[in-house]
């Protein structure tokens, strides 16, 4: 099937050291690798190519997660953890989109993971509540917010970027923005 | 202590912004208000759950990168699973043409049915009962009201219509007559006419599917002996060429038919029976096909449609061996066969006149 891409098979081994360095080399291999063989899941399975991209990256950001975490075990080939991630993930939408006919065409073996999808879609939940918390945070508070929680950046700098005569001005500011951003998160259901 | 204070505290000591000092404080502090702890916790999943998705973002924008390099479009073509042509038809077309199989179905079934073609019935042989139409029936009624007006009429029997008729021969003085299976199947009751226009009720006693054959027997109080059958049954073959001939009833007078036996095979090769020439019409069915001598060789049964003149006869020696199988027990008088046969010597004009008090209309009523 890889043939196709003409594209090596990173070892399991490679990948793993390579997500917890962050690599940027070994996440495109990964890439790579494997995404024909979601891609063939998908669109033989009434997908399109824009929902195995979705289904695929949700996948790769479930395993970076797990790995970061330190909870990985090779246990299984990554090949086969990825496509029972995808399998699962791409389930749960033709159910949703009411597409499901009751049997899925399957192209790998595939391990029991539904616990572990179900625990990542929850996080996922809380993030998409907090992007849009943010957006109906609004300027300046939603800059300042990335820049001191997201992007780490000193109350210094951002004391210099918005123009505020003191820290303390800035500080208040933060503090101000901090509560509505809660706020704002805790409204939604 | 003010909110904003304490959240710059609980960031410092995160953040590990604090002198030795100070976190010995704080730790204290933490220790002794659970309210604090508290706080401290929920700013943590807080600022974390900012930091995650911040991840998710760079993670997101980092993968998308990747995946716009990749061909996906060439790619999903090889990748897609290609069916053969006819699968791919049935799944593009599979509405259309079931749509389209269900009509020929049905035309060819109504087809069918209009042409006669769905009954069991061979359509090439026709079977020579006739089904009388309402108006002869009516203009019988008429005269039978007319003679009982005059009180010439000596006729016996139901008044109603019979559905339908064949010809049937005695086989016994005592009232027992063969005709065939197809003129009385599902009849609720039969009934027999002779040359002199009397009716008389009859039984079915037995039947014999395979060759199309049934006895009846008369069972009218109004029934005499016939006398003395005069014809036999020939237990032999009888040859190509013969001269032969049958009396029937397709109308309401006897008609005599004359003809020679053409084939000793019949429909489609059936070696039961005769492949005769003799002219026949539907009321003829079951009745007897005689050789020169007045023997009864067989019992025209049906003729072939397509073709003229082609009458098929069942063979005598069938008749015979299906009367040797009716039980003991459906038997309430003697069922002797004629074996002298008292016609031999006579002209086919005499022997006429004296088969024409054996040979009977069967007549058929039901609902």
């Amino acid at each position: 099937m890889n043939n196709h891409l003409n594209v090596e098979i990173p070892a399991d081994s490679e990948v793993i050291l390579g997500i917890l360095n962050n690599s940027d080399v070994v996440l495109k291999k990964l890439y790579l690798a494997y995404f024909p063989m979601i891609l063939q899941l998908v669109i033989n399975n009434n997908g399109n190519e824009d929902d195995a991209k979705d289904v695929y990256q949700e996948a790769i950001i479930v395993l970076y997660n797990k790995v970061k975490r330190g909870d990985f075990e090779l246990s299984s080939k990554l090949k086969t953890y990825i496509y029972s991630i995808c399998r699962r993930l791409w389930l749960k939408r033709l159910k949703q989109m009411n597409r499901y006919g009751g049997d899925i065409k399957d192209f790998e073996d595939y391990l029991p993971v539904e616990d572990e999808v179900e625990k990542h879609q929850d996080r996922d939940l809380q993030l998409n509540k907090m992007g849009e918390a943010l957006k109906l945070l609004g300027e300046p508070c939603k800059t300042i917010m990335e820049d001191f929680y997201m992007h780490n950046k000193s109350m210094q700098d951002i004391c210099e970027r918005f123009g505020y005569t003191n820290a303390d001005n800035a500080k208040t500011q933060k503090y101000k923005c901090l509560q509505r951003l809660k706020k704002l998160f805790f409204q939604q259901q | 202590m003010k909110n904003d204070q304490l959240l710059e505290m609980i960031e410092r000591y995160l953040n590990g912004e604090m002198t030795i000092e100070e976190r010995a404080e704080f730790d204290a502090l933490r220790n002794k208000d659970a309210a604090v702890e508290t706080k401290l916790e929920e700013h943590k999943n807080f600022t974390g759950l900012l930091k995650q998705y911040n991840d998710r973002h760079t993670m997101e924008l980092r993968l998308n990168a990747i995946h716009d390099e990749i061909d996906v479009h060439t790619l999903a073509h090889d990748l897609m699973a290609h069916p053969s042509i006819v699968v791919r038809l049935w799944r593009q077309h599979h509405s259309k043409i079931s749509v389209a199989a269900s009509i020929a179905i049905f035309a060819m079934l109504v087809t069918l049915y209009f042409t006669g073609n769905l009954t069991n019935q061979d359509p090439r042989v026709e079977q020579l009962k006739k089904e009388v139409d309402g108006v002869k029936d009516r203009q019988k009624k008429l005269e039978k009201n007319a003679g009982g007006i005059t009180g010439k009429s000596v006729k016996t029997g139901p008044t109603i219509i019979a559905k339908y008729r064949g010809t049937g021969f005695a086989l016994s003085s005592n009232g027992y007559i063969l005709t065939n299976l197809h003129v009385v199947n599902g009849a609720d009751s039969v009934y027999v006419q002779n040359a002199d226009g009397e009716s008389f009720h009859t039984k079915v006693i037995a039947t014999d599917a395979s060759h199309d054959i049934a006895v009846l027997q008369i069972n009218d109080p109004a029934f005499k002996n016939l006398g003395p059958v005069p014809y036999g049954f020939k237990k032999g073959k009888s040859d190509l060429g013969e001269d032969v001939y049958t009396l029937g009833y397709p109308t309401d007078a006897a008609v005599f038919g004359p003809g020679a036996l053409t084939s000793d095979a019949g429909f489609q090769g059936d070696t039961a029976e005769y492949m005769v020439s003799v002219p026949v019409n539907q009321g003829n069915s079951g009745g007897p096909l005689f050789d020169a001598k007045g023997n009864v060789i067989g019992i025209i049964s049906g003729r072939q449609t397509q073709t003229q003149g082609v009458t098929f006869a069942k063979k005598s020696a069938f008749i015979l061996k299906t009367i040797q199988d009716i039980p003991a027990d459906s038997l309430t008088k003697a069922l002797t066969l004629n074996t002298k046969n008292t016609l031999a010597g006579l002209s086919r004009k005499d022997q006429i006149k004296k088969l024409k008090n054996y040979v009977f209309i069967v007549k058929v009523y039901n609902q």
